[in-house]
């Protein structure tokens, strides 16, 4: 029973930062209806500019918040000059567009940053969490600030109007547009805040990972995973899904005898595909309807 | 994810224009013809690198097409397609390091496990749809690496390591070295593979598997068996892919897990976008852009390589959206106005 307690808050632990991922993944497929494969990266190169700022002598929490503006910026930036020309080029010509973006932030980081690993501060400090020896103060903080964005969110997607007309955007651009919403202007502030998100995540991850420019490719795939276990339209069910697939991933790990370390991302990926085979469109999503 | 490719127009006769006094279908013939021509000269004029250069270029090719039917024509998504390739070239290597199997008959053997598997995969992909189709092949594509390094099936794969196995040299006491060889024989079986496709997307069940694609509730109103179709038309594309594989092992003479990663998938992917989506001819274009582009890109700049790669990619996407084989119907139509 110990063992179980410990490997359930492990993979809590982990599955924070699944969860941080899953979040920025279902924020830009909320205002784009894509998912994108270049948000890692994204997230990444946004974490080395904290980094560079921290080491030019800033405050972290000024950093962090400088890094959350210079993020959404370059979000806003990158949809009006890649995606925009684009715009009416097959789906599967954006999916190429992301990966094209995923290779250029991956080796630009590299080449300004060089490949080596650096380590990150953590602002929660060092030390366990309330004295027990479970979680840690950052994966606990981190969970925190997870949660939390999850309800600054909520409030922003359901209580302004802004956030009603991003959804009216990704939801139905030509009703959107006919009703007076700039769909344009709404993609790319979809892409300023999942940029922005992808930063908090990226800067919550660093200190458990490690910064280097590959930190963030494994994590995507989980942030993914969770994201569509949870269902695509629901951030809530983003951050639930985040934290069971780090969970489920642990229990795997130890409790199937053949799995252990080296196959547990496999079976996890198994169960995903079960989840979605029983209820396709994830746990908490809706199912999409097309009219015939 | 519903994709209207320009293809559907190709399903219904093509509209019969002329360039320069010569009839549409004739030009056709003309390129196809040119183009086996250069194919049969090009062992004997280069040197052996850029021989195998090719000939890993055309086995790219083949495992696009394999994409191809899947995505392009049946409007299913993948993103596990580096599998499929996996599981030919282990078919193969196994065949012809343990059990001492001629290298030629590991190609319909690996056809064999491959329909057998895309099959079998493609029954519970059924109830899975465009982005959650994605992640589900996607978990394919990062599971068979993890579960060819693990001890369970070591002894068969060689674990890590991987299997070497010895390059073929030409039969019949021909006068070719084994590059020139499997150059030739990697062309034959191109050859007959893009008949195969083409004949089978002009087929009664071509038309098929574009009607699931532009419509599944019109296709089924209509008598198609969609599950079924869909199922077939992944073990179909996975036996192209697993051919592809079976020859890549034996052009490489080695196979190892790290070679078969997310990265291979992502590759036939953009190959797959660059050649043009629901085009036949497109994906050879696209292996050789898989081949070739990362190599230039890396010329350019050692250290920049991967942004180099991305904005080329991203030039390609910005001039032409549908792919090469959107460029060349829009040249075509061009060209038709002119005439006239």
């Amino acid at each position: 029973m110990e063992l179980f307690l410990h490997q359930v808050l492990a993979g809590l632990a982990t599955g924070g930062i699944y969860a941080c991922m899953a979040l920025a993944v279902v924020m830009i497929y909320q205002a784009i209806d894509h998912l994108n494969f270049a948000q890692g990266e994204m997230a990444m190169f946004s974490t080395f500019i904290a980094w560079q700022l921290i080491q030019w002598g800033i405050p972290y929490w000024l950093a962090f918040g400088l890094t959350i503006v210079i993020s959404f910026a370059a979000g806003v930036v990158i949809e009006r000059v890649v995606l925009k020309p684009i715009h009416d080029a097959p789906i599967l010509s954006h999916v190429v567009a992301f990966i094209a973006l995923l290779a250029i932030l991956n080796s630009s980081a590299g080449f300004l940053w060089d490949w080596t690993i650096k380590s990150f501060a953590s602002p929660f400090g060092s030390g366990q969490f309330l004295g027990q020896n479970l979680l840690s103060k950052h994966d606990a903080g981190m969970i925190g600030v997870t949660i939390l964005m999850l309800v600054a969110l909520y409030l922003f997607f359901r209580h302004t109007r802004i956030g009603l007309a991003m959804r009216a955007a990704a939801a139905n651009p030509e009703s959107a547009r006919l009703a007076g919403i700039r769909v344009g202007w709404m993609n790319a502030l979809g892409w300023g805040m999942a940029a922005a998100i992808g930063a908090v995540a990226g800067m919550l991850i660093a200190p458990v990972v490690f910064l280097e420019p590959n930190m963030m490719l494994s994590i995507l795939l989980y942030g993914f995973a969770g994201a569509v276990v949870g269902g695509l339209t629901s951030p809530g069910g983003a951050v639930f899904g985040g934290f069971s697939v780090g969970v489920i991933e642990n229990l795997a790990g130890t409790y199937i005898p053949v799995v252990g370390r080296e196959m547990k991302l496999s079976i996890a990926l198994c169960i995903i595909v079960a989840v979605l085979c029983v209820k396709p469109s994830g746990l908490f999503g809706r199912p999409v309807v097309t009219r015939v | 994810m519903t994709m209207h490719g320009p293809a559907t127009a190709k399903a219904v006769q093509a509209p019969v224009g002329e360039i320069g006094g010569i009839p549409l279908p004739t030009w056709r013939w003309i390129l196809i013809g040119g183009g086996l021509v250069i194919l049969a000269v090009i062992p004997f004029v280069t040197k052996n690198f850029y021989i195998f250069q090719i000939t890993l270029a055309l086995i790219y090719a083949i495992a696009i097409l394999g994409l191809n039917l899947l995505t392009g024509f049946n409007g299913q998504f993948s993103l596990g397609h580096s599998a499929f390739y996996a599981i030919g070239a282990y078919t193969a290597a196994i065949m012809m390091e343990n059990m001492g199997i001629h290298y030629a008959w590991t190609l319909p053997a690996a056809a064999i496990v491959c329909f057998v598997f895309g099959f079998l995969f493609g029954l519970p992909a059924l109830r899975l749809e465009g982005i959650y189709l994605a992640l589900a092949t996607f978990a394919l594509a990062i599971a068979i690496p993890q579960v060819l390094k693990s001890s369970v099936v070591e002894h068969w794969t060689g674990g890590v390591q991987g299997i070497v196995i010895i390059k073929p040299d030409a039969p019949f006491g021909l006068p070719l070295n084994s590059d020139q060889w499997l150059y030739l024989f990697t062309v034959l079986t191109a050859i007959v593979m893009y008949v195969c496709a083409a004949n089978l997307v002009k087929s009664r069940t071509g038309r098929a598997l574009i009607a699931i694609r532009d419509h599944p509730v019109a296709a089924s109103a209509m008598g198609i068996n969609v599950s079924l179709y869909k199922s077939l038309t992944f073990g179909v594309s996975a036996l192209y892919t697993g051919v592809a594989g079976a020859l890549g092992a034996i052009a490489i003479a080695f196979v190892a897990p790290d070679s078969f990663t997310f990265s291979l998938a992502v590759a036939l992917f953009v190959g797959l976008v660059v050649g043009g989506v629901a085009s036949i001819p497109g994906t050879i274009v696209g292996g050789f852009f898989v081949l070739f582009v990362p190599n230039i890109a890396e010329h350019f700049s050692k250290g920049l390589a991967g942004a180099v790669y991305g904005i080329i990619l991203l030039l390609i996407i910005f001039v032409m959206p549908m792919g090469a084989a959107g460029l060349g119907r829009l040249i075509t139509g061009k060209l038709m106005k002119q005439g006239r």
